[in-house]
């Protein structure tokens, strides 16, 4: 993403470039202020002109972000946000087009558009603020609350099935599909800078603590001491090791993954499953997405996936190049008098 | 009269003709091809296809019969003609649709060859009508087409069914030969079409040949009839349906902006060769984007005129019901964007080839809140290319969304239209930014237009969205005062493009006892009607609304010298229901809701019950 029109000359940003000055209305404790916090940390390195971020959001309190970061933005309808920037990126692919959006935004109403700008790789950046709870609308059960959960409007536990959003995305056939957590800022900032170097759908799911109305859903993920024994960390090439003494590993067997101790001295960690994100099969990925929620196996936060294709935007501009060379530029002269014309002379007869 | 090999040839000044067979039998090209090639001859034309909205429709039935209705002349006409002079039936259940329309005495060319007991009895003929006297009156002429065609087409490599299917071309080639037209625009046709398939090239030529020659040869016709040119002004023209002439319009307008042209859309009839025509003009750097729905067809719009595009959202009664919410968007953001309405019958799927001019009222005022934004209308075809200009040049200059309202008529239907020069087409000014004024994206120049600054501005970061705004900085702002003085400016903004827009033109007498108003596609129908009245000694004037919110500014001045306002729409009395509330007049509502456009005939008898023998 390095720009080469950037003036080197310029004076470094600062994460207070970043910032719009305008008052942040997140009810305080909210992980929605961590994720600011990190995405205005990691803008200011990209290389990219300030100007030509813009950010995108939908409704909900996620969708507030845009009014916090002194960047060009559009607050825009309730799901819409990925149609409104693939409009944007499409249109202008100078750009870098950032999405901010949340669990009722994006997997609720917006879930048409989010698979197919996935599908389509348009080169953009979605963050995902889940907190598995309806915020803005006072606390409704959300497509990503876990069965049964009790909320306002499903006094006796809710009977929907959750989505799991990376899974979908997944499905979705998303580039780059990551998970990380609002409580390890320095992990989500690893991530941001992943997306912003990604070329294509760049998706990140980012767990959120809502403390008005869901606090504590992600609490054993990210909580000192139950952390290390619940979240295995995906690095690229390496082992899938985890636990506060780096104890325990996974292993695949067959399409099962597996907890094992590595401290009994049956197994190593060169025993572990190894983490491919550049795997072309996407069938690895997926079962990492499905460790999710599980029992007996830790979550998942990393890379999930990262493969490279074509963008939707560059085909966009590669075939107008390509008809431009073939046809030659338009003119109005050209778009008028094409096509079957024919002549009517000052005498009124036809002439061919 | 004249002689011309043994055949007496008889002119015409003009004549309706009906292609009419099932929905596989390729009726709408016939028809076409017929339309262009008359154009191209120097008749004056309008054509009306109607076609049913499944697309092979089980063979033979009444509900799968596809028509294509073309009206030619030797003088400047304006309808598809009221009734046709001649009906081409490929099948009895095109004879049974057109038989009651069609003139007495009208010539009906049937295709004998389909008229078996099956086709008979999936039509609901208990007997053959060729056999009985069903069509007495009538000049028939009985040819076996598809044998015909089997014949010329002996030794060809294709298979029978591919053969069979020429007999489009068969019929083409036959009244071709009856009214005298020239084969080669459709040869020329042909040999681009199948460019890839030369054995379908020589058999569509082979059938087209062999129902000229057939014309010629055989005893059964007796006469042709030629149509001289119409004596239209000197130009260069071409035939060109509503259809294309809004995509040509929407490209046209990008080139005269200097700004890149974007259309997120969808899919739906009667709108989508919009996008088929737009899609085609990629080295004009145009960008289609065919979204999931209609939804994030107008979002990507959106986005893409936030990113500085001329952007442009394309769609159906159905699809603009989906819109309403990111319309309210756009209002809000103060985006310009054009949002075009290919209106079809409703309510929900209705019928959706059929057209109706239903979604006035929808437009205007069909989403939440107080939303206004500006509504045009195209009257005929090539309209529609002047038209989308028009909508581009408003929205641009006024920041704001604009609906330009086609029907399914007027976009499928064709004329010929004489190209203008490009130094006579309009101006597209941007709203422009006031350097001297310090950056504030809910500033405000004289035509109450914000500031259009793009991303990549540096210093002008800015945020805009849909909770409402305060005044010049465009922050949010929930203050009862601010909510009342911004809804009052918004619609302030978008009544006074009434100031830049042309006055309400009356055709005839200025003031007097009639005026017939109009908007839309029925401005053809209308005109003819007029016409009519006028040849017959009466005095009728005659105007129509191309601008439908905000009205032109002399609307009510125009209204008020008339007696009697007769208003027909494709409605229930849309705009009948709007001038009264607007300027307390009464008019009289004239409607039809048949999916079907006005015949000039309807317009004409409401005309005279209203002047019952007074007036000339
Ligand atoms: S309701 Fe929940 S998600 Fe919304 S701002 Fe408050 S804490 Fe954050």
């Amino acid at each position: 993403m390095a720009n080469e029109n950037m003036n080197i000359d310029k004076p470094k940003l600062t994460a207070k470039d970043f910032s719009s000055g305008l008052d942040v209305r997140w009810c305080p404790g909210c992980g929605d202020y961590s994720i600011l916090a990190q995405v205005q940390r990691t803008f200011p390195a990209m290389g990219i002109p300030k100007e030509k971020f813009v950010w995108v959001s939908g409704i909900g309190c996620s969708s507030r972000f845009p009014y916090y970061m002194d960047t060009y933005g559009i607050h825009g309808i309730h799901g819409r946000a990925p149609a409104i920037a693939s409009g944007l990126k499409v249109a202008r692919p100078d750009l870098s087009v950032w999405v901010a959006t949340g669990d009722g935004d994006l997997m609720s109403i917006g879930g048409n558009h989010f698979i197919h700008t996935c599908r389509k790789n348009i080169d953009l950046k979605i963050l995902l603020f889940n907190n598995r709870i309806y915020g803005l609308t006072k606390g409704q059960y959300s497509p990503t609350s876990e069965q049964g959960k009790v909320t306002k409007s499903s006094p006796y536990g809710s009977v929907d099935y959750p989505f799991n959003p990376a899974s979908l995305a997944l499905g979705a056939e998303a580039s780059f599909v990551a998970r990380t957590l609002d409580r390890d800022p320095k992990h989500m900032q690893a991530m941001i800078n992943r997306a912003a170097e990604h070329k294509g759908t760049a998706f990140i799911e980012i767990y959120q603590n809502c403390n008005i109305f869901n606090d504590g859903a992600f609490e054993v993920l990210t909580d000192k001491k139950s952390k290390a024994d619940n979240i295995v960390v995906l690095e690229h090439g390496k082992p899938m090791v985890f636990g506060a003494e780096k104890d325990k590993g996974i292993v695949l067997d067959g399409f099962t993954p597996k907890v094992v101790s590595l401290a009994d001295g049956k197994h190593t960690a060169d025993d572990c499953w190894v983490h491919d994100e550049k795997d072309p099969n996407p069938l690895r990925a997926f079962i990492i997405a499905h460790m999710t929620d599980h029992e007996e196996l830790p979550t998942p936060v990393g890379v999930f996936r990262q493969i490279l294709k074509p963008t939707y935007d560059e085909g966009v501009e590669n075939q107008i190049k390509g008809v431009k060379e073939k046809k030659g530029d338009g003119s109005l002269e050209k778009l008028l008098y094409s096509g079957n014309t024919w002549v009517v002379n000052g005498n009124g007869e036809v002439e061919k | 009269m004249a002689q011309e090999n043994g055949k007496e040839v008889k002119s015409v000044s003009e004549v309706t003709v009906m292609f009419a067979g099932d929905s596989g039998d390729g009726m709408q090209l016939t028809g076409t091809q017929f339309s262009d090639t008359t154009a191209f001859v120097g008749n004056d034309l309008s054509t009306l296809p109607d076609y049913p909205a499944e697309i092979r429709a089980p063979a033979g039935t009444l509900y799968g019969v596809s028509g294509f209705q073309l009206h030619f002349s030797s003088n400047p006409i304006h309808t598809p003609g009221d009734s046709p002079d001649v009906l081409v039936a490929m099948n009895p259940a095109a004879l049974k649709i057109n038989l009651k329309n069609i003139k007495p005495h009208a010539v009906i060319v049937v295709n004998t060859d389909s008229f078996d007991k099956k086709n008979l009895n999936t039509a609901g003929y208990d007997e053959n009508p060729l056999e009985n006297d069903t069509l007495a009156g009538y000049k028939v002429f009985q040819v076996p087409i598809t044998t015909l065609t089997e014949n010329a087409l002996e030794g060809s490599p294709l298979s029978i069914k591919e053969v069979q299917r020429c007999k489009n071309f068969f019929a083409l080639g036959l009244m071709y030969w009856l009214y005298n037209r020239p084969l080669e625009p459709t040869i020329e046709w042909i040999e681009t079409k199948f460019k890839k398939r030369p054995e379908l090239i020589d058999a569509n030529m082979k059938a087209l040949k062999a129902g000229f020659y057939y014309g010629d040869a055989t005893q059964l016709f007796t006469t042709r009839y030629t149509v001289k040119p119409a004596s239209l002004p000197e130009g260069t023209y071409r035939n060109i349906s509503g259809n294309e002439a809004t995509a040509i319009g929407f490209v046209a307008a990008s080139q005269l902006s200097g700004l890149p042209l974007f259309l997120g859309t969808y899919p739906i009839t009667p709108a989508s060769d919009i996008l088929h025509y737009m899609s085609v003009y990629k080295n004009y750097g145009v960008k289609t984007f065919q979204a999931e729905d209609e939804i994030a067809g107008i979002a990507s719009a959106i986005g893409a005129a936030f990113g500085g595009s001329l952007a442009v959202t394309t769609t159906s009664g159905p699809g603009l019901a989906l819109k309403t919410e990111a319309t309210g968007l756009a209002v809000m953001t103060e985006l310009p964007l054009v949002i075009v309405d290919v209106q079809r019958g409703g309510p929900s799927t209705g019928l959706p080839t059929k057209t109706e001019q239903a979604d006035l009222m929808q437009s205007i005022y069909g989403r939440n809140g107080e939303s206004p934004v500006a509504v045009i209308a195209a009257s005929t075809p090539k309209d529609c290319f002047y038209m989308a200009i028009e909508a581009s040049r408003i929205a641009l200059r006024f920041m704001t969304p604009v609906i330009l309202l086609t029907d399914g008529y007027i976009a499928n239907g064709a004329e010929p239209w004489k190209l203008p020069e490009i130094d006579e087409l309009p101006e597209i000014n941007v709203a422009p930014l006031d350097e001297s004024k310090e950056f504030q994206p809910y500033n405000r120049d004289e035509f109450l237009a914000r500031p259009w600054v793009k991303p990549g501005t540096p210093g002008m970061e800015h945020r805009i969205g849909g909770l409402e705004k305060q005044n010049i900085t465009g922050n949010v702002n929930y203050e009862p005062d601010n909510h009342d003085f911004m809804v009052r400016l918004r619609q302030e903004k978008v009544d006074n493009i009434a100031k830049f827009i042309p006055d309400l033109e009356v055709d005839g007498e200025q003031e007097g006892d009639i005026l017939v108003l109009g908007w839309g596609g029925t401005y053809g129908a209308i005109t003819e009607a007029v016409k009519q009245m006028r040849a017959a000694g009466h005095k009728v004037s005659q105007a129509h609304m191309k601008y439908l919110n905000p009205m032109p500014a002399n609307t009510e001045d125009v209204l008020k010298k008339f007696k009697t306002i007769i208003v027909p729409e494709l409605n229930l009395g849309q705009l009948a229901t709007l001038i009264r509330s607007k300027y307390l007049i009464d008019v009289v509502s004239h409607t039809k809701i048949k999916g079907l456009p006005f015949r000039a005939a309807e317009i004409r008898s409401k005309i005279e019950e209203i002047l019952g023998g007074s007036n000339g």
